[in-house]
């Protein structure tokens, strides 16, 4: 039940109540409450659970954490531990 | 697609599962919070990628599962009531109540509709004035701002043929049941990713501190999972227990303010009872009193109904992992 998924935002109608916008999902579009998302701009990414946006994806976070294992990796890697 | 297929990346999943075993040198049992997690665990297999010493035991984070049959049953006497147009999600419409579910009310004739969100029921009601339109307000922390949307604008729009049958269930208390129980062997948590989108996490923080177990926020792509689980693992291999956020692309450390502040005008904290588990104090969400005029329960004096469950349920043990 709380399956969200990210979305891309291509437009924002600040002038309704709540504010609203198209939001695409690998080219399926829909429109989404963008009213808990203040400074949500067109092209960035959101979250969306039942047509609210939850949160904006933060990019640099989403980097880091795929990094992670890179650094692990090698550190795994000095260790010899890589079958 | 982007912040999907990257989570998904087979290597990146083997290079984690690697990982985890060169961390694991004992026994530990960990539980993942939300059923949209243990669905990508069955779904991509995840359990054969970890060594034999971990198990992941799948807990009681869905909010269909743990709706009360009493609930269900409400629902239904609700939705086959003449004049009443009954909206809810999807999963809702197959649970069954004691003698059916809400779509054998819908095969019998009554107006039992399939929504994608709160809103479309609000639309629903704007478009019939004359009929009493009913949503049916089931979820965790995840949900509840949206059905607390749909309350707002209902009566910022000055609807009064909109209310919501409101059965809302908060993790926290959950896992606090779980953990002080006697029975109890989950050592770590999966925190749900999506639940501390909307709440963040500082609410976890005492708990991880007072029952000494860590707590990893996790999101729900392979790669989010394996990552959740190494985080947890390595803490309990290090003795350490706090609260931790892998999901940190989503969930911040206080949530998402405005959803927050909605709820809190919106709702209150109540006793509630879950499925198999019993009631557990105040573990769930209802109308604040000055939205009592939306409340289908109310409205519908739906109060007197009550359902005693099958002793011969196991759903709670289960969802407990005893």
């Amino acid at each position: 039940m709380c399956l969200a998924i990210p979305g891309k935002v291509l437009n924002v109608n600040k002038n309704v109540q709540p504010v609203m916008g198209d939001v695409s999902f690998g080219g399926i579009t829909k429109r989404v409450c963008l009213e808990w998302i203040p400074d949500v701009k067109e092209g960035e990414y959101v979250i969306v659970h039942v047509g609210f946006a939850i949160s904006k994806m933060d990019e640099k976070e989403a980097l880091e954490t795929l990094d992670m294992l890179r650094q692990m990796g090698e550190n795994l890697d000095e260790l010899g531990a890589v079958p | 697609m982007k912040y999907i297929d990257e989570d998904r990346d087979g290597s990146m999943a083997r290079g984690y599962a690697r990982l985890i075993r060169t961390v694991t040198t004992c026994r530990w049992t960990l539980m993942e919070i939300c059923g949209g997690q243990t669905h990508t665990i069955v779904k991509f297999g995840i359990e054969t990628l970890l060594p034999p010493e971990i198990e992941l035991v799948h807990g009681p984070g869905c909010p269909v599962c743990v709706t009360p049959l009493e609930i269900i049953d409400k629902a239904i006497a609700i939705a086959s009531m003449p004049n009443v147009i009954f909206t809810s999600s999807e999963d809702m419409l197959r649970v069954p109540g004691s003698m059916k579910d809400l779509l054998a009310v819908k095969a019998e004739g009554g107006d039992v509709r399939m929504v994608y969100s709160p809103l479309d029921a609000v639309k629903i009601a704007q478009h019939h004035p004359h009929k009493s339109v009913v949503f049916f307000a089931v979820g965790f922390e995840t949900t509840a701002p949206a059905n607390a949307m749909a309350v707002w604008e209902a009566r910022r729009l000055g609807l009064k043929n909109f209310s919501i049958l409101c059965s809302h269930v908060l993790v926290p208390p959950a896992i606090e049941a779980i953990l002080s129980s006697p029975h109890n062997h989950v050592q770590g948590f999966l925190a749900a990713g999506h639940v501390c989108t909307v709440m963040g996490y500082e609410e976890y923080i005492p708990l991880a501190a007072k029952y000494r177990v860590p707590i990893v926020v996790t999101g729900f792509e392979p790669v989010d999972i394996l990552q959740g689980v190494y985080m947890t693992v390595k803490q309990l291999e290090e003795g350490r227990y706090e609260v931790e956020n892998q999901y940190s692309r989503s969930v911040r450390r206080e949530g998402n303010v405005p959803a927050r502040r909605l709820l809190a005008e919106v709702f209150r904290a109540v006793d509630r009872k879950r499925r198999g588990i019993g009631e557990i104090p105040m573990s769930g969400y209802a109308l604040r009193e000055e939205f009592a005029d939306y409340d289908a329960e109310r409205l519908f004096k739906a109060n007197a109904i009550t359902v005693q469950e099958s002793p011969l349920c196991i759903a709670g043990l289960v969802l407990q992992g005893f």
